[in-house]
């Protein structure tokens, strides 16, 4: 075995673990590079993370590696987190990948393409049960965006140009107080 | 008078707007249109074609999409099991082969073959049909029921409640909802949602 590939085999050893923790909290993934990546199961777990913040704006994006549309849209939500907008702008990205793709193909993907932003895994198949939640007009097509901030709830089930979401996001900044 | 007549055609108008559902498309009770469709087998398929049946379960999926993937086999399953009980699935593809080259025509008919699909695997060539059911993402159930000559949506979602594993799910929606029509009741759960994939549209 290679070296290198140490760290990979740990976290496969690692990951049945997760399957059987039905609450509580989340299971946390490494890619090689040492981003932290929390495994939610059951929306219950994940819910408190999509609080709107005090003061700030929280760009909360579902999305998933073998989603296209998604993958492309990726790099205009990492130039939020790298704009910074005076660091009143968050970006989670909320991952919807299988369950078992999550090391063979999620952390490499994250690691590849250099992922800032925060990322945290969703693992509930009973989406009926909670895609009302994240909000009602979400038929469940991803990607989708949540836009949360202090009189700010904007659910958008599309995807962005840099234009739009850079034009969409500077809107809501100039309205946090 | 005019004015009378202009407020009164402004309101009709108004609430014709606000009737329409927000995305577009067919909501529980409505009337489904039939559709004529090319079939990876060559031939062109309507649901007036099937004059047994009692009504049709119209499922929206795709080769490329890993959800469509993992239902596939499950929805092999429900044609198995529904077909000769008058509920034949009619599988269409909605997405634009241009923005997503894994669901073409021929690809479909390779996918068809490889698994062999015991029903219909149609291409919504044009894209006409899938906006006036209102998919937005791949699968997408509706389940029709034959009414006097209509086709009357009855159910509209998800297959089940765990895309992951077929034996861990504990609510068989479309197979609970054809169960309630053959029982001569109507579904008890009408509507569900579930990730997707979105639908490709022509750009």
């Amino acid at each position: 075995m290679q070296l290198r590939s140490v760290p990979l085999f740990l976290t496969l050893l690692f990951l049945p673990i997760a399957n059987f923790a039905q609450t509580g909290p989340a299971t946390d993934l490494r890619t090689e590079g040492g981003k932290t990546v929390s495994v939610y199961e059951g929306f219950e777990t994940l819910a408190p993370l999509l609080r709107a913040p005090d003061g700030d704006l929280l760009v909360i994006n579902f999305w998933a590696t073998w989603c296209a549309p998604c993958v492309k849209e990726l790099p205009y939500f990492e130039e939020l987190v790298r704009d910074d907008f005076d660091g009143r702008v968050r970006v989670l990205l909320v991952n919807l990948d299988f369950r078992k793709q999550l090391v063979s193909r999620l952390l490499p993907f994250l690691e590849k393409q250099g992922i800032q932003a925060d990322v945290v895994v969703l693992d509930d198949p009973d989406a009926n049960g909670w895609i009302d939640r994240v909000d009602s007009s979400w038929s469940g097509a991803i990607p989708a965006t949540l836009f949360l901030g202090p009189g700010i709830r904007e659910f958008r089930e599309q995807s962005f140009t840099r234009k739009d979401l850079q034009t969409l996001v500077t809107s809501f900044v100039e309205k946090l107080p | 008078m005019n004015a009378y007549i202009s407020a009164l055609l402004f309101f009709a108008l108004s609430m014709t707007v606000t009737a329409a559902p927000a995305a577009g498309g067919y909501e529980v009770g409505d009337k489904a249109t039939d559709f004529t469709l090319k079939n990876v087998d060559g031939s062109m398929v309507s649901m007036a074609d099937y004059g047994d049946a009692k009504g049709f379960i119209v499922i929206f999926t795709c080769n490329h999409c890993p959800y469509s993937v993992a239902y596939e086999d499950r929805i092999i399953d429900l044609d198995n099991m529904y077909r000769p009980l008058g509920y034949p699935v009619i599988a269409v593809n909605p997405n634009d082969p241009d923005v997503q080259p894994e669901d073409s025509f021929d690809k479909m008919i390779e996918r068809a073959e490889e698994k062999e699909f015991p029903f219909p695997y149609l291409f919504d060539d044009g894209q006409k049909i899938y906006p006036q059911y209102g998919a937005t993402r791949t699968p997408h159930v509706y389940v029709l029921e034959k009414e006097q000559g209509d086709l009357i949506v009855r159910y509209i979602g998800a297959i089940d409640n765990n895309y992951g594993d077929a034996d861990a799910a504990d609510e068989k929606y479309v197979a609970d909802a054809v169960d309630a029509l053959l029982a001569g009741s109507r579904p008890e759960v009408s509507s569900t949602k579930a990730i997707g994939c979105s639908i490709k549209k022509k750009k």
